[in-house]
């Protein structure tokens, strides 16, 4: 096996996550599909890592981790803030500036 | 000239690895595109759960031991874990109708999806990597934590530092936004009687009369008799009432007793 599979397989797991935000409607969903593509991306770099030689791709990877979860933090607070107010999670719910 | 150069070759796996690979790799796909359809959002937290696993053994098995590590302790601990509180908190049982709002919208962003793997995979096969897969034999000389350490506290200790004021501003952003002020005070029974009496009539400013027929059947699920004599329907629980658990008081108004003593 060849080590670029790895980045072949955070390409299918970065597209699935996009796709994910793409067409699901629960807020949390979405964040987790946010988180998916991170992930995916992390692996790439992690792989990118190994194939240069140097630890700095791994370095970037911790840097992900560390922003994904401020990310999450921050976003899950405002998820309960909509749900406290709107008592929906759906984003198709939030439309207060559509008209 | 093909469209798509599938084969970037940079270095070849031990076996072990290949096969743990190849078990591993079609289990994370099926569970990524198991979030795609699963109605309920603890389902997709679930298999968000398994991808993380999943990638956190395939960083340990590239020479990355601490950020499998990580993975492991920040992202199915920490992470999932908020996740699923949030989870618990709006409600675990409302389930996702996966119609679409947007009408015809789901074709068209599984076409942007396939079309962005395409382009990403085609990106890949065309990159040049001139030379071999180095591996991180050397780099890890020291120890992989070591290693990471040393370039942490070195090269990206200005990054570090700035990581460190967005945790902190963060963890601020989100006790403000989940922070509510009670902007009015509670209806208590001071509020509860204030309103009683500013009705259009005093009629229940004395409280709704109680239930039960006095001396001949004095309980909960009898209405009372009015002083006409015809039952009194809001001396009565409505959850009785729903349940059908109250009987008539036709059988102690007046009349009645009166041919019962004949």
């Amino acid at each position: 096996m060849d080590i670029s599979n790895y980045l072949y397989l955070s390409v299918i797991l970065f597209t699935i996550g996009a796709l994910g935000v793409l067409i699901r409607r629960n807020a949390i969903v979405i964040f987790m599909c946010i988180e998916l593509m991170l992930n995916a991306s992390n692996l790439a770099l992690v792989t990118f890592s190994r194939i240069n030689g140097n630890l700095d791709g791994q370095v970037a990877s911790f840097f992900t981790m560390v922003v994904a979860a401020c990310e999450v933090v921050v976003g899950l607070a405002i998820i309960v803030t909509i749900y406290r107010s709107r008592r929906s999670a759906s984003v198709d719910d939030a439309s207060l500036l559509k008209n | 000239m093909t469209l798509f150069h599938l084969a970037l070759q940079v270095g070849r796996t031990a076996t072990p690895e290949a096969v743990q690979f190849w078990l591993l790799a079609p289990i994370a796909v099926i569970a990524a595109l198991g979030i795609l359809v699963v109605k309920k959002a603890i389902h997709a937290a679930l298999l968000m759960a398994w991808v993380m696993v999943t990638l956190a053994i395939f960083y340990i098995a590239e020479d990355a031991l601490f950020l499998g590590i990580v993975q492991i302790v920040v992202y199915t601990g920490a992470v999932m874990m908020l996740f699923l509180f949030i989870l618990m908190l709006v409600g675990v049982d409302s389930t996702e109708s996966l119609g679409e709002t947007i009408k015809g919208q789901r074709i068209p962003s599984i076409l942007i999806a396939v079309g962005l793997l395409g382009l990403v995979v085609s990106l890949l096969g065309r990159a040049t990597i001139t030379q071999p897969a180095v591996g991180l034999a050397t780099a890890n000389a020291d120890g992989n934590v070591q290693g990471i350490a040393k370039l942490l506290f070195t090269e990206y200790v200005w990054a570090f530092e700035v990581v460190s004021a967005l945790l902190i501003t963060a963890a601020l952003g989100a006790m403000v936004l989940a922070h509510s002020q009670q902007t009015k005070s509670k209806f208590a029974q001071r509020d509860l009687s204030i309103a009683r009496f500013r009705k259009s009539s005093l009629g229940g400013a004395a409280g709704l009369p109680t239930s039960g027929v006095f001396a001949r059947h004095n309980a909960v699920d009898v209405p009372a008799l009015l002083p006409d004599g015809t039952p009194a329907p809001t001396s009565i629980s409505q959850t009785l009432k729903a349940r059908g658990d109250m009987i008539t008081s036709d059988g102690f108004a007046l009349e009645s007793i009166e041919e019962q003593e004949d």
